[in-house]
């Protein structure tokens, strides 16, 4: 079926069809209208799930943790600074290897308070141990939301899907919502590896000690470093199995085949661009104008931020004259952090392209064609000035 | 990759004796009932029992006298706060590890 609707209500048709089973979420600006869907569904009966309405999203994490060590598949939504006072009910899913998927309408973060987008929301939240997936636009939305679940399930755990706050989340553009039994077939029901249950009682993530114990059969169990070592393992390999879900995806439904980073005209290119979110999508405007003008330049999203694809990205930016990363978020006081990680998966390439960090958009402040179309074309003109430093693109005024 | 790959690790403890370790090592003080005081081994009925019900670390006995399991009893002293007839001491461990050391135990 296709729908002409806003990327909340993407994301809510796709939690409906993987089917959540409790879906507990506080409304925040711009996540509101997702949420607003969901407990819509439910009440109509579209959808059967518990809908747990709580106080605050810090509840809302640590009910879907519960929801989820009780073997029930679990979802919730979120924004900005509800998104950061989660923070450490975030770690706690992750660690307790809790399959939950929650979508980010990127936002920025207070003070001062902005409703309006940018990347800041999610990327401080990088190294949590969620797996952070990213969408350009709706139809993306959708199909990433089912995906995560199935993919969240086989790997035990979390995962995040972000969208641009505003610039999709309340936008309306055509979407194909697949139909019901084809997800059914695609997305298995859950089949949790560790629930709680009464006929085995067991406490999960009790105090462990730093070294490793021996259990109440004498069997060595793991302490801290250990299970956190396999997290991390496990992070890792799950790059591989969202490739196999990408592709099963593609098989099935006729769209993907871009797990990771999705190139745009970068075949043969000198230059790339990188960017997250919509804003690859608006770029491609600008690579058109600048190679109607013979710039030889492309332009990479990132689909996938963590674990963080760096054979993907040594792949596609080997080679290249220069790279120019673009990004809504920095972390501050050093540069942009995917501009950071880029730079450390081309270290040890042969041939290291030149590269520069450009950061904008922040608190949704407005990126215009124009500006996007001069950066790019300064920045492919004289790649070896550019230096290390941040280039801040749109802003108006300094501190004097 | 398949599922069976992923989340063989995580932390999960079950109910039994020693699933945090042999915790009697972390001990500083000891309690040691006084069975002329204890109600249930003064009375010889089943009584009281409110060390038993207050140990965080379910090593005391519901017996006729009560006992403490000292591998595992961690030394805080809850019992001797709680129990109604000041029966439990808390006495210096040092006074016992030669004597245990001698016969390998802890
Ligand atoms: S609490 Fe004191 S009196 Fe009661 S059973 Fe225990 S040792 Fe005996
Ligand atoms: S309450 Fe504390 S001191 Fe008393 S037996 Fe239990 S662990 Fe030992």
């Amino acid at each position: 079926m296709h729908l002409i609707e806003s990327g909340n209500v993407a994301a809510a048709t796709g939690v409906k069809l993987s089917r959540a089973q409790v879906i507990a979420a506080y409304p925040i600006t711009p996540q509101t209208p997702l949420t607003e869907k969901l407990s819509e569904f439910v009440a109509e009966g579209s959808l059967t799930a518990e809908y747990i309405p709580v106080e605050s999203e810090h509840s809302a994490m640590a009910v879907c943790i519960a929801a989820s060590s009780a073997g029930a598949r679990a979802f919730t939504a979120t924004s900005a600074n509800g998104l950061l006072y989660m923070n450490e009910q975030l770690h706690w899913a992750a660690g307790a290897r809790l399959p939950i998927v929650m979508c980010v309408a990127n936002r920025g973060i207070g003070a001062p308070w902005t409703v309006w987008n940018d990347h800041q929301d999610s990327i401080s939240q990088r190294d949590g141990g969620w797996i952070q997936l990213y969408a350009n636009d709706h139809q993306q939305i959708i199909d990433t939301v089912i995906k995560a679940f199935r993919l969240s399930e086989i790997v035990s755990i979390p995962v995040m899907v972000c969208y641009d706050g505003y610039l999709l989340s309340h936008t309306y553009m055509p979407f194909e919502a697949p139909d019901q039994d084809r997800v059914d077939a695609f997305l298995p029901l859950f089949s949790p590896k560790n629930k709680l249950d009464p006929d085995q009682p067991s406490n999960f993530n009790t105090v462990t000690l730093p070294d490793v114990r021996p259990d109440v059969r004498g069997n060595l169990a793991p302490g801290y470093m250990e299970i956190r070592h396999t997290l991390h393992q496990d992070m890792r390999n799950s790059m591989e199995v969202l490739k196999d879900i990408d592709q099963a995806f593609l098989d099935a439904f006729g769209r993907g085949g871009t797990p990771f980073v999705e190139p745009y005209r970068c075949d043969d290119v000198e230059h790339v661009v990188v960017c997250m979110g919509s804003l690859s999508y608006h770029m491609r405007d600008v690579i058109d104008q600048l190679r109607s003008e013979g710039v030889n330049v492309g332009v990479m999203g990132v689909q996938l931020y963590r674990p963080f694809p760096d054979q993907a990205m040594v792949s596609a930016l080997s080679g290249k004259r220069s790279v120019m990363v673009f990004e809504k978020a920095l972390s501050y006081g050093n540069q942009g952090a995917l501009y950071a990680d880029i730079k450390s998966a081309l270290y040890n390439v042969d041939r290291r392209p030149l590269i520069s960090n450009h950061i904008l958009g922040l608190g949704g402040r407005e990126i215009k064609t124009q500006h996007l179309y001069d950066a790019v074309k300064q920045a492919c003109g004289n790649p070896e000035t550019l230096g290390d430093t941040p280039h801040w693109i749109g802003l108006k005024c300094q501190a004097s | 990759m398949k599922s069976d790959d992923f989340a063989c690790m995580i932390s999960r403890s079950e109910p039994g004796p020693g699933d945090g370790g042999r915790t009697g090592s972390w001990r500083v003080q000891r309690p040691v009932i006084d069975t002329a005081k204890c109600i249930p081994a003064k009375t010889g009925k089943p009584s009281c029992f409110t060390c038993w019900l207050f140990c965080p670390d379910a090593v005391v006995t519901k017996t006729i006298p009560p006992t403490i399991d000292y591998v595992y009893c961690k030394g805080c002293g809850i019992c001797a706060e709680e129990c109604p007839a000041g029966a439990i001491s808390m006495e210096d461990e040092s006074r016992f590890i030669t004597e245990e050391n001698d016969k390998g135990c802890i």
